[in-house]
């Protein structure tokens, strides 16, 4: 009993001697920071999605502070109370979305195998033809971009990756981890996007899935504005010029381009 | 022996020939993490030289006057405190007054904490019954090898690093191979001194 004791007292002792002497030493050595690194701090989301551009949260809020980064490169924050903080009006800045451009999920795409059971779409992207699906472009469907959304905002649905487009902060995680280079970030306001990137031939499209761009340039062709492109097999839509009249939408023949929020 | 030569020989035995990283293989993971700039190196080593020999100065002290006879069992854990608090007071020196090695330092510097270099020392010295001025030989020697061996790593690192290394052995690989030629080269030391 008296060992324990003993054992105790010395450590505890010596454990609050230390923690006087280190609490004298922060209070001599103090270093002034600037309080309003932590106000923007508390505005961010603080899941260091690196959206911004910058190594976390924190360092964006330091780089906002002193190194005079714009204060509204986090979509997710609040950029009034921002505002506030740095005694600046912050404006929003154009909200952005992710989105996948494929449609080929397990009910319009044929499989040219069973694959196994793989879950990682990085994996499965090295076997032959890129993956289970016929289509060499289209979606895995295994979730790696799922896995790695910081917001939780991608879902696998019938095989084909879903963004939620209210939960996406645009941070580009998914479009970096996507072997097949399918995820797109596009302004949230943009009204079609076109939902394929298969750059095969029409006829090799047809034969893999039913709802590709077979590259016909219909929608081109239709368009007023001249927003439309057919390159490589596969429309292409120019944001700064699409008038959203959808007239496109209307056109296509595999109806791939699709208003947004209704995919 | 005269006190100068036994001095000498006992800075040389611990920095040299029973060098603290490349014979016993102590605190490798500061060797390995903030070895890629040489005057990141020199900073680390000075702040190692400073909590060792603090922190074997303090732990001879306490061991000396409350531990040595009934409460043996205690050491480890005491001395895992006072390292730790003196480690803490170095970063909130360093913090104040060096910021950029504070910077440069980052996680490696809380993590002398679990320097086992440092602990391995004072229960070294403890064990082996040292006075206090073999203590302080011992702690200085071996904080001094500790730095020869991170700064040379450094250095070998620096000219290595745009040198075509096969793919295999890019990164961390052809450093722990550095490593162990280093350790190889320090064995040559092995017999030198009885």
């Amino acid at each position: 009993m008296i060992a324990v004791i003993t054992a105790v007292a010395v450590i505890g002792v010596i454990s609050v001697l230390i923690g006087v002497l280190l609490g004298i030493l922060a209070e001599k050595f103090k270093v002034e920071t600037d309080p309003r690194e932590a106000g923007v701090r508390e505005c961010l989301a603080g899941s260091n999605c690196g959206g911004c551009g910058y190594a976390g949260c924190d360092a964006y809020a330091h780089a906002v502070v002193f190194e005079g980064a714009a204060p509204n490169l986090c979509p997710s924050s609040d950029k009034n109370k921002i505002g506030e903080v740095m005694g600046v009006c912050v404006l929003e800045k154009a909200r952005q979305v992710a989105v996948v451009k494929c449609s080929g999920n397990c009910s319009n795409t044929r499989d040219n195998y069973v694959y196994g059971d793989e879950t990682d779409c990085r994996v499965a992207y090295l076997a032959p033809g890129h993956g289970a699906k016929k289509c060499a472009y289209g979606c895995c469907g295994l979730g790696t971009c799922a896995s790695v959304c910081p917001y939780d905002a991608i879902k696998i649905v019938n095989g084909l990756a879903k963004i939620d487009r209210e939960k996406c902060m645009a941070c580009g995680k998914c479009v970096s981890v996507c072997p097949n280079r399918l995820i797109e970030i596009v302004p949230a306001d943009a009204p079609y996007t076109v939902l394929c990137s298969s750059r095969s031939k029409g006829k090799d499209v047809k034969a893999a899935c039913d709802v590709g761009c077979i590259g016909c340039g219909m929608c081109a062709r239709v368009c007023e504005s001249g927003a439309i492109s057919v390159e490589n097999n596969l429309a292409r839509i120019d944001y700064t010029k699409c008038t959203g009249c959808g007239k496109c939408a209307e056109k296509c023949p595999c109806k791939i381009i699709r208003f947004n929020g209704k995919s | 022996m005269s006190f100068l030569t036994t001095l000498f020989l006992g800075i040389i035995s611990a920095a040299l020939v029973n060098n603290v990283v490349l014979s016993r293989f102590l605190g490798l993971c500061p060797f390995l993490g903030v070895s890629k700039k040489t005057s990141t190196a020199l900073g680390m080593g000075a702040a190692v030289i400073a909590v060792i020999t603090l922190s074997s100065a303090i732990t001879y002290l306490i061991d000396h006057f409350i531990l040595r006879d009934k409460l043996v069992y205690l050491r480890t854990i005491v001395f895992i405190l006072i390292i730790a608090a003196l480690v803490q007071s170095v970063e909130i020196i360093l913090k104040k007054k060096i910021p950029s090695l504070y910077k440069a330092l980052g996680v490696y510097l809380p993590l002398i904490t679990t320097n086992c270099a440092v602990l391995g020392v004072a229960i070294d010295s403890a064990q082996k019954n040292y006075t206090f001025a073999e203590t302080m030989i011992y702690s200085v020697g071996t904080a001094v090898g500790f730095l020869i061996a991170i700064v040379l790593m450094a250095g070998i690192r620096e000219r290595i690093e745009h040198n075509d290394i096969p793919e295999s052995f890019k990164g961390m690989p052809i450093v722990l191979v550095t490593a162990g030629l280093m350790a190889i080269a320090f064995f040559g030391f092995k017999g030198t001194i009885g």
